[in-house]
């Protein structure tokens, strides 16, 4: 039996529940029995055998869970196999997430994340405290959602060099530029639209400055290279300044304008809108994300997929927990 | 091949399209014209470049032409442009003195702006312009492009850089 606690129980740890209760059949085919022991938000929780969907329904109707018992508290008085960190992400200080998984992977626990900012901060570091006590981490879902990019590089090019990755890694700001090309509209007009859609933040920056990408670049960048890269060594440039009238002038050559995360083996990091001919693959429109590596063996390995939605992140999530325990299980 | 031609004509009307007849009639592709009239000679001719996409057997004889028709060539060279590649410019490009942003690259002796398109919205908005840059080899046209970057951070201009597999199409 895996015992589970899901720290964070906003959109993507309300959607890690209702994969688990969905999908409960298919995954326990693969990995066994498993079981939720508890939840946490940021004040408030529920432990014991946990109800998922009554869980999920209670947080939806009173914003909270029933237990004033904090994730502290969970973390040292509950016994659990696995810590699913869905906790929001802060880039420049990794927490509350990386204080959790610290813990838990002194503890000897195995931990699932689709926070950010631990690894950001701290990817060597975690790695190290996980080898040293025989934890595992999977982090599929920090980077381009259901798109599956870690453990394409880990598992799938394995043994490969891996020369450069070139990625779209951030939805909302390819669902601007697309749109900024193909109706000729102002950025402000096309991000306030999307903010109404719910494709874009209330607050923005994150995503339009380039920070949501370079996050997810270090991440990609310290998991295919051997350095330890962190945020502040990305080279960061957003999309605030691009105008309707550069779409129309690239676009009589052939190009269009998109958000490119790229690093490469020799140490570049950078996040910046780029000029791609409409032909490249990357040149993808809408919410979608992509990510080319180029490899010694495999040449080029291009994927696609939806980046975001707490659907597609627990499909990632899910996707670790088979990963880590389908192999105790001989699958 | 890619050749800069300069020549020197009188200030009247009629004496650029003397020189541009003959290149077109043997099929030369001009990519660009620039007058530079502060630099007036002591005859009081006007130094006009050309730079001309041309096939080479034909080039002596455009020459041949030019002279002909009483044009004094100044000088004419070979660029060998081989690497070319498109950047965009977002900003106040023109306020902040363009023919400088293009003579520091021209001035490079390796690099040249080929072609420019510029676009401007609105008078004090910023303008957007795709430069078209060509450099004797790829080491060059990076360094190139590094100049631009280097300039245009100095002007305040967001420079829009091409991924490298499109730069050398």
């Amino acid at each position: 039996m895996i015992r589970v606690a899901i720290f964070g129980f906003g959109n993507v740890g309300r959607g890690v529940a209702r994969a688990l209760t969905n999908n409960r059949e298919l995954i326990e085919k693969k990995i066994g029995k498993f079981e939720v022991v508890a939840i946490a938000d940021s004040k408030s929780s529920i432990h014991g055998d946990v109800d998922l969907k009554y869980a999920v329904e209670y947080k939806l109707r009173h914003g909270r869970l029933p237990s004033d018992v904090k994730a502290d508290e969970l973390m040292e008085n509950v016994e659990f196999d696995l810590l699913i960190d869905t906790t929001p992400t802060d880039v420049f200080t990794g927490e509350p997430g990386l204080s959790y998984i610290k813990q838990a992977l002194s503890m000897g626990k195995d931990v699932i994340t689709s926070n950010k900012g631990p690894l950001v901060v701290a990817f060597r570091e975690l790695f190290r405290l996980a080898e040293k006590n025989e934890a595992r981490i999977g982090y599929e879902a920090t980077v381009g959602g259901a798109m599956p990019v870690v453990k394409l590089i880990q598992r799938e090019l394995a043994g490969n060099q891996i020369f450069r990755l070139r990625g779209i890694l951030n939805g909302t700001t390819n669902y601007i530029l697309s749109r900024m090309e193909r109706e000729k509209m102002p950025y402000s007009q096309i991000l306030s639209e999307a903010q109404e859609l719910g494709i874009a933040e209330a607050n923005p920056e994150y995503d339009v400055k380039g920070y949501d990408a370079g996050a997810k670049l270090v991440i990609l960048a310290n998991t295919a290279f051997s350095f330890d890269a962190k945020f502040s060594s990305v080279k960061i440039v957003g999309i605030e300044d691009i105008t309707p009238e550069a779409f129309e002038v690239a676009g009589e050559k052939g190009y269009t304008i998109r958000l490119v995360a790229e690093a490469d083996s020799r140490g570049k990091l950078e996040v910046s809108p780029r000029l791609i001919k409409m032909t490249n693959p990357l040149a993808i429109y809408g919410t979608l994300n992509a990510l080319l590596v180029e490899t010694d063996l495999a040449g080029e390995v291009f994927v696609i997929g939806k980046g975001a939605g707490d659907r597609e992140t627990a499909s990632a999530i899910v996707s670790d927990m088979v990963d880590i325990y389908g192999r105790d299980n001989g699958h | 091949m890619i050749v800069t031609l300069v020549v020197e004509l009188e200030d009247k009307p009629g004496q650029l399209l003397r020189v541009i007849e003959p290149i077109s009639r043997l099929g030369g592709n001009i990519i660009s014209i620039v007058h530079d009239r502060h630099r007036i000679s002591p005859l009081k001719r006007i130094p006009v470049e050309f730079v001309i996409d041309i096939d080479s057997d034909r080039f002596d004889e455009v020459i041949g032409r030019i002279r002909e028709s009483g044009i004094y060539i100044r000088s004419f060279n070979e660029v060998r442009l081989k690497a070319t590649a498109s950047v965009l410019l977002i900003g106040h490009i023109i306020h902040t003195d363009l023919s400088d942003t293009v003579n520091r690259i021209d001035g490079s002796g390796f690099a040249e702006v080929v072609e420019m398109h510029i676009t401007m919205p609105k008078l004090n908005a910023p303008s957007t312009a795709l430069i078209t840059i060509s450099a004797k080899g790829k080491k060059e046209l990076k360094e190139a492009i590094q100049i631009l970057k280097g300039v245009c951070s100095d002007k305040n201009i967001t420079v829009i850089e091409p991924l490298n597999e499109d730069a050398y199409d």
